[in-house]
């Protein structure tokens, strides 16, 4: 038997590759992207350091977030007109105002009221200075958890939407308690809708958390601003952000890969091979 | 013992059970014949609680299903009570409900395990024993969209029974199903009607009804026109649209 021939995808790969080859000739060559000073930053110990920051802000602000979705979102689909009317404003809110806006919003907090205070309604409280209670770290993470939170929200509503009718009406015959209904039978049917979106917010997060540099917070962000401010070498120091940047958005991206192929058990009636067993396999052959 | 006195449901301005009465014995097979919109579903969904009845009352074994009385009020259960009764009535629906993410035997034993709080490893015994029953001991550890119709529905057969039910509900449960499929899925429940399990059973299969029925019922407009052994309702009914309804399902 012979395969059928694709001219055309000979002459298209053959185009990039030209065109990759031109593109790495020029990155190479200009002196204008200075590598030896990228290569000098990329593993500095202040950049590392940031770095850890960065990863620190997304995982907690990820992590709020999604707690805070989880309520958000069953109320929003509950039968109480009071707390879906809560949920649709607090999201409307939080999606409406820039991150920006919130985040120097929150930074400002101490302007707005100079002493916090809990405690019981018109009973006993305690009471706190602002500016004690919020530091700037603490503002940052607040802010992106409150905006993430409302995405979060959104996202995991539209999942559980979309499963079938017919599987809450299976659980409830059966006589499931309501907790197993939610946790053994729709949740996990929701998430194969759930994680795509999810993980595209947690990206988008990953890169939000460059926005915080304006509460001077030496995010990855911050301290290549700080370090090419003293040198004036902005564009390796940018690069050595951006490849920072690019690289954990690439291990999300493999994590990713491997959970949306947990929850798609069941789903599909047999999973294509991963990459590396693709690989293994040719090599084998 | 299931009774039903007097069961009435609308829905809007559209009233959908007129009044049904209804005694199934225990260990008998009832048959649900009627054109479609008549209201058999419904009258299913009712006996389970799936749909609350509007006035009337359901009771399985005695135990009024959904409400409890007091004095000579009806309040109704709390969600936990109603599934708790309903652990106890098996429901086999027309396009299977499996749940796809586990596989064959994981939905047979989840409602033995997570409802009625039953040790693990003897319910997987159990459950495989029941795919053995039904047919499908080598398919236990396949997912739902790996088996044909007929084998899902088997396997959803296989999960209502799971419950040691006093009562199993069948909504046309051969109707999305292939031709050639039909048979497979009669077979288990002919099996199931000869080892004494009370079922009510809806569908069009005359040929079942007349088999394995011992009471067939016909419905229009939400109303029981008439019932009878399978001998006198099919071979000698006695209203017209009755008549009528059965010479269409009988060419
Ligand atoms: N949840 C609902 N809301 C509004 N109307 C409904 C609802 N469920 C059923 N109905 C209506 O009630 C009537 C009876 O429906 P039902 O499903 O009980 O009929 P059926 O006898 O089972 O018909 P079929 O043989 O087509 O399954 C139909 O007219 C249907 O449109
Ligand atoms: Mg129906």
């Amino acid at each position: 038997m012979v395969p059928a021939r694709h001219p055309w995808r000979w002459a298209g790969t053959g185009l990039v590759l030209v065109l990759l080859a031109q593109f790495a000739h020029g990155l190479t060559t200009n002196p204008g992207w200075d590598w030896p000073t990228f290569a000098g930053y990329f593993l500095e110990e202040s950049v590392l350091r940031a770095l850890l920051l960065t990863i620190e802000l997304t995982v907690a602000g990820a992590l709020l977030g999604f707690l805070g979705g989880i309520p958000l979102a069953a109320m929003r689909l509950s039968r109480n007109p009071v707390l879906a009317a809560v949920s649709w404003t607090y999201i409307w809110v939080f999606r409406s105002v820039p991150l920006l806006v919130q985040l120097l919003f929150w930074a400002n907090l101490g302007y707005l009221y100079d002493r916090l205070q809990i405690g019981v309604p018109f009973g006993p409280g305690w009471s706190f200075s602002t500016t004690s209670l919020i530091s700037s770290f603490g503002a940052a993470l607040l802010g992106l958890a409150l905006h993430e939170a409302a995405f979060a929200g959104e996202i995991i509503r539209s999942g559980l939407l979309s499963v079938d009718q017919g599987q809450h009406e299976a659980a409830a015959a059966l006589g499931l308690p309501r907790r197993r209904q939610f946790f053994r039978i729709v949740l996990p049917q929701a998430m194969r809708a759930i994680l795509p979106n999810a993980a595209n917010l947690l990206v988008n997060l990953l890169k939000s958390t460059s926005i915080v540099y304006v509460l001077a917070i030496g995010e990855l962000f911050y301290q290549v601003q700080v370090v090419y401010g003293r040198n004036g070498r902005v564009v390796p120091l940018l690069m050595v952000a951006t490849v920072w940047y690019v690289i954990l958005t690439a291990l999300l991206s493999v994590l990713q890969y491997y959970v949306e192929r947990y929850f798609a058990r069941g789903a599909l009636r047999t999973l294509p091979p991963t990459p590396f067993q693709r690989l293994r396999a040719a090599i084998r052959r | 013992m299931i009774e039903l006195t007097g069961v009435h449901k609308s829905f809007g301005t559209l009233e959908v059970l007129r009044g049904i009465d209804l005694t199934v014995r225990p260990g008998t097979v009832t048959v649900i014949l009627g054109p479609s919109g008549s209201g058999k579903s419904t009258l299913l969904r009712c006996v389970n609680h799936l749909e609350k009845v509007d006035r009337g009352l359901v009771r399985v074994d005695g135990e009024l299903i959904g409400y409890r009385r007091s004095g000579n009020r009806l309040h109704e259960l709390s969600e936990r009570q109603i599934l708790r009764q309903r652990a106890r009535i098996g429901f086999v629906f027309q396009n299977f409900n499996l749940f796809p993410h586990l596989t064959a035997v994981e939905n047979v034993a989840e409602a033995p395990i997570s409802a009625l709080r039953k040790p693990r490893i003897e319910t997987y015994e159990r459950a495989h024993a029941l795919l053995a029953r039904v047919g499908l001991a080598d398919k236990a550890d396949a997912y739902p969209r790996q088996l044909s119709g007929g084998q899902q529905q088997r396997v959803a057969i296989a999960r209502a029974l799971a419950l040691e039910p006093r009562l199993i509900l069948f909504d046309e449960p051969t109707s999305a199903l292939d031709p050639e499929l039909v048979g497979e899925v009669l077979d288990v429940l002919r099996d199931l009607a000869t080892a004494g399990t009370t079922m009510i059973v809806v569908t069009h299969e005359i040929g079942f009804a007349r088999e394995a029925a011992d009471t067939v019922i016909f419905m229009d407009e939400g109303r029981i026109v008439e019932q009878g052994p399978p001998a006198q309702v099919l071979d000698h009914p006695r209203h017209d649209r009755t008549q009528a309804f059965l010479s269409k399902v009988l060419i």
